[in-house]
């Protein structure tokens, strides 16, 4: 499809507006786009991206209205207002200690994932290995589901019924 | 290892062999991992972090990797050398130019190097090239189990390997392969590979050049999401789906230059021949934009048989051969040595002196044309 302004370029940005009821369509090429003003951002850098997720969070007076969390880690002096300038943590624990206000970050960086699948140190007690284990199989089901791969999905659901 | 050593050469991944070499420049997985007891780096005091240092490179430097191993002293090497090593892709801009004690440890082929005090504690690395993930993945496991026998590393049950920045957290590997795309810029099509990558979770940046830009149509695409998706499952998705579609569609692109914009195609050909062999004073972005060119109508000669009357021409041009410096016609090594040799850090090393961006520009031009002139 060809852009409706230039008549040149092949139109790769498609836009449908509706406004009292009326619906419009525009199909430009990423310069006219960009001259209209309407041009598409290709990507959003991470470290934006994370801090335009931090601009988003209630402040610290809000985060801490529950009374276990606290406002400074006790093992590194760490504070969420910190984390808000410098977009890194200041030590393991700050995992735990800032669960509650770290956890919807983590799930939008994580495209809604928040537990871990996957490797786990050989030195892991058998029962946290066993834990991640079933979760990566859970996660490998789901693929296997939404690829329909039937077989290998009932393959993965037996394995799990075993290790449960 | 002295950088001199290497600096004359580029290196294996680079070498135009490997898998889908064509297009897919190399893989690399890394990964984060970061000592249990412990701060992270940017709340460690100076002697934490020389501490930690100590102890990494230690471990390192006496696993048994398969290649020689050496050690390079990152805060205290000159800047020219960190300039080199971000060239050569061994160490990140990030870590080159960081603060504090740190270092590197590079294998001798330069397909390991493990960053010490880079983001997080330690960033493992391993590049390969051509389209090798699997492989890559492999190696790197090994090597994580081997450090891990000897030191604990910070781990929670939920979140998996814990990192400095949560956008890391959980397995704590970066997959990402470097893509030569010049068809799809040509063609206009590369803001939809970017748009589908972005669709996909994929962050894409380029790979030579200052930031995101992407000079010579070289970029890099890696995988965003950590956390809840196992290493394996990553790497699959990259070797077996993503890749390959943007293989395909890269592939089509130059198809369709053949069959339907040849004088497109031969007019960025014989372009970029033309300034090239003709130029005095090339900067290392206008190099990088014309041998792009170079190299996309050798590779459509070689893989895909195209013989448009600037490939024909392209692909008869005599060039040096750097091992015996007996004429040969071009071929991708050359054109991939000119990318890398040309590079700021590359050439000055290579004369052994500082030179100002004006002498960099001379003398690039001047390798080019030697290189590319044998027939004169």
């Amino acid at each position: 499809m060809q852009c409706q302004i230039c008549k040149k370029n092949s139109a790769t940005i498609h836009l449908t507006e509706i406004a009292d009821g009326v619906r419009t369509e525009m199909h430009l090429c990423e310069q006219c786009a960009q001259e209209e003003g309407v041009a598409v951002k290709s990507q959003i850098p991470l470290n934006e991206l994370l801090s335009s997720l931090l601009a988003s969070q209630p402040a610290d007076d809000d985060i801490f209205d529950d009374s276990t969390q606290k406002t400074s880690c006790p093992n590194c002096g760490f504070t969420l207002e910190q984390f808000r300038k410098d977009a890194a943590l200041g030590c393991p624990y700050d995992y735990e200690v800032f669960e509650k206000s770290l956890l919807p970050l983590i799930e939008k960086a994580h495209n809604g994932k928040t537990y871990h699948c996957g490797k786990v140190p050989s030195r892991t007690p058998g029962d946290t290995k066993k834990q991640i284990e079933v979760a990566t199989l859970r996660q490998q089901l789901e693929t296997a589901v939404k690829s329909e791969k039937y077989e290998l999905a009932a393959e993965l659901r037996d394995k799990i019924e075993r290790l449960e | 290892m002295k950088l001199t050593d290497i600096s004359s050469d580029i290196n294996e991944w680079f070498d135009g062999s490997g898998p889908q070499a064509d297009i897919v420049i190399s893989s690399r997985i890394r990964l984060a991992r970061n000592l249990a007891g412990h701060k992270f780096l940017s709340h460690c005091s100076s002697e934490e972090r020389a501490e930690i240092l100590n102890q990494l490179k230690e471990t390192l430097m006496s696993l048994d990797l398969g290649d020689k191993v050496s050690y390079i002293s990152v805060d205290k090497a000159s800047s020219l050398d960190r300039h080199f090593l971000v060239e050569r892709h061994l160490i990140s801009r990030h870590h080159a130019f960081g603060k504090g004690p740190r270092g590197a440890v590079i294998a001798d082929r330069e397909s390991f190097t493990a960053m010490i005090n880079e983001e997080d504690h330690l960033r493992i690395q391993v590049l390969k090239g051509g389209l090798q993930l699997r492989c890559c993945a492999e190696q790197i496991n090994k090597i994580d189990d081997m450090i891990e026998q000897k030191v604990h590393y910070a781990f929670n049950p939920r979140y998996g390997y814990l990192t400095a920045c949560p956008t890391n957290v959980g397995t704590g590997i970066r997959v990402s392969v470097m893509l030569h795309l010049p068809a799809l810029k040509m063609t206009d099509q590369i803001e939809k590979f970017f748009t589908a990558a972005k669709d996909m979770n994929l962050a894409v940046r380029g790979l030579f050049g200052e930031g995101t830009e992407a000079a010579g149509d070289f970029y890099q695409i890696s995988n965003q999401t950590t956390l809840g998706i196992s290493e394996a499952d990553i790497v699959s998705n990259f070797e077996d789906a993503v890749i390959p579609e943007i293989i395909g569609y890269e592939n089509a692109a130059r198809g369709k230059l053949l069959a339907k914009d040849i004088d497109i195609l031969d007019d960025k050909i014989s372009r970029a021949m033309a300034l090239l062999k003709n130029a005095h004073l090339i900067s290392s972005q206008e190099a990088l934009f014309l041998l792009s060119h170079l190299r996309l109508g050798i590779n459509m000669h070689d893989r895909m048989g195209a013989s448009t009357p600037a490939i024909e021409r392209l692909c008869t041009l005599k060039s040096a051969d750097a091992a015996t410096d007996t004429p040969n016609t071009v071929s991708i090594t050359t054109i991939n040595r000119l990318f890398m040799l040309t590079l700021p850090a590359h050439l000055q090393l290579n004369c052994g002196k500082a030179l100002d961006s004006n002498d960099r520009d001379v003398l690039r031009a001047k390798i080019i044309r030697s290189a590319l002139n044998q027939d004169t």
